[in-house]
């Protein structure tokens, strides 16, 4: 289990969702869902394909509209901004993508600078491209600037979809599925590096998984999912120190017993 | 009691009500586009590279099939103005052609295909590999960066590409009747716009314009939103191509009726 994350500020939560609900259709995909993420806490978010995880984090990041329910980010209501406090809110919010979502078309170093190109204009080249390698540094790939995304692995490609949304500093990060597809000695750097990123720009993360190792090591907090709705939360022995058959089925796929 | 609990019942029916839905969500998008093109910051850097990309790697394509649209029409008139012997109207008879109807027609249904594809292949792929969804959490306009440029692109390339189909296809028309009736190229030039107005050239400008925007609104917006994997990508690109020629006959139809009332 990791170990408690002495920075957690308990009196500051910077995401509260109250009764949040979502359907497509007939298809009810979050059915009143409540979480808090405090200051510098990484929540995980866990659960088996189709359960709502993705869906909950991108309503997060104001690319859904919620049918009920508030989802309160750093203090504001998304679902009620205008775009440009929208804008102003996602530069403090990173999303890291299942796949990395970099640019085809850009190299890495383009991929990093086009962020800060597009929101900070009157940052000079010289100083973008100090922010590019800080970034690239701390993904430890500073030697695939100059490359295509498709000349990337895809666990490089992952850590490049991290650096990209860590060039505007954020204050809270959203990942899903950081480790899937990936093999379990590059699972392990990605869930390193999810902790590094924590420590070193003192982020708030929720992080969406079905893999328990990587809730194991990155949470903080762990919120089980069972179609649409969170059954169980707390650190992870608390949570798996239950007879319910779904997370016992979860434990012991994931860990082999 | 969770929300939306009742399923919807169809208004029409379910085919009725699709269609309906999607006419209305191109209108919001055309009316989306018109918002995003007015209000600032302008995105003059994408916009120019998708000119070089829409307009100048169009040329070699363009110059070819020009090219020989005009000689090959010149060559298919020859025997029927031969028989009259007024094979001397030539030039003055593809030209009317040429800026009329042709360099419009052939230079549009040409971007139909290379550029209409393209952007719906692109817009698509993108989309369905969370690329426009990456932009839009990056707090960058996905609409205004890629949409927006594109269209715009389309509008204004397609017209000067139409421009230089029409000199091309002259050019091979005056290859033929050079070679055939030994004509200058000043007395060419002379008979081949004696009849042409300055109507003719606005009304071909006019449609270009037209073709422009309905090849890159049709394709933007059939590839912004695509769904379905790589199968929607493929669906975006083909139906972008369809769509943009059945309209671009459609406009074709409709703008000649108009000139000709004018003229």
């Amino acid at each position: 289990m990791k170990p408690f994350t002495p920075e957690i500020d308990f009196d500051n939560t910077v995401i509260s969702i109250r009764g949040l609900y979502k359907s497509f259709g007939s298809n009810h995909v979050l059915r009143g869902v409540d979480l808090d993420v405090h200051k510098g806490e990484n929540v995980v978010v866990l659960g088996r394909s189709g359960t709502g995880k993705s869906v909950l984090i991108k309503i997060i990041a104001g690319l859904l509209k919620p049918d009920a329910g508030t989802v309160n980010v750093l203090g504001l209501e998304v679902e009620h901004l205008d775009n440009q406090s929208l804008r102003e809110l996602r530069m403090k919010v990173g999303f890291c993508f299942q796949n990395g979502a970099l640019y085809d078309s850009m190299t890495v170093g383009e991929n990093l600078a086009f962020p800060i190109i597009r929101n900070q204009p009157k940052v000079r080249s010289a100083q973008r491209a100090k922010l590019v390698d800080v970034v690239l540094d701390a993904v430890g790939l500073s030697n695939t600037i100059d490359q295509m995304p498709s000349e990337l692995s895809g666990g490089q490609r992952k850590r490049i979809g991290i650096a990209r949304t860590l060039i505007l500093r954020p204050d809270i990060m959203l990942y899903d599925e950081p480790t899937a597809g990936l093999d379990p000695i590059t699972c392990t750097e990605i869930n390193n590096l999810i902790n590094e990123v924590q420590r070193r720009f003192n982020t708030s993360s929720i992080i969406i998984t079905h893999d328990l190792t990587c809730a194991k090591v990155t949470g903080d907090n762990i919120a089980v999912m069972k179609e649409g709705q969170f059954i169980r939360q707390g650190n992870f022995d608390t949570v798996f120190a239950t007879g319910d058959d779904l997370i016992k089925e979860f434990y012991d796929y994931n860990f082999i017993q | 009691m969770e929300p939306n609990e009742q399923p919807e019942k169809p208004f029409i029916s379910k085919g009725a009500d699709d269609f309906f839905i999607n006419v209305y969500e191109i209108f919001r998008f055309i009316a989306r586009f018109f918002r995003e093109a007015l209000r600032r910051p302008w995105e003059v850097k994408e916009f120019i590279h998708q000119c070089y990309m829409i307009g100048y790697k169009s040329l070699a394509l363009i110059s070819l099939t020009g090219f020989i649209t005009g000689l090959v029409f010149t060559k298919q008139s020859r025997p029927s103005l031969a028989e009259f012997g007024a094979t001397s109207w030539l030039p003055s008879l593809i030209s009317i052609a040429v800026v009329r109807a042709l360099a419009p027609l052939v230079t549009a249904l040409i971007c139909a295909g290379k550029v209409g594809s393209s952007i719906g292949a692109e817009l698509a792929s993108m989309k369905v590999t969370e690329q426009v969804d990456a932009m839009e959490v990056s707090a960058i306009n996905p609409f205004k960066y890629l949409v927006v440029t594109r269209v715009l692109a389309t509008t204004v390339c397609i017209p000067l590409l139409m421009c230089y189909t029409a000199v091309v296809g002259l050019a091979g028309s005056y290859l033929d009747v050079h070679l055939n009736e030994q004509t200058s190229l000043i007395a060419f030039i002379q008979k081949a716009f004696v009849n042409i107005s300055f109507l003719d050239l606005g009304a071909s400008l006019f449609k270009s314009t037209v073709f422009g925007f309905t090849i890159g609104i049709v394709s933007a917006y059939l590839g912004y939103n695509a769904s379905q994997g790589t199968q929607g990508v493929g669906k975006a690109a083909n139906v972008s191509v369809v769509v943009s020629m059945f309209l671009i006959f459609i406009e074709e139809i409709v703008i000649v009726q108009i000139v000709n009332s004018i003229r």
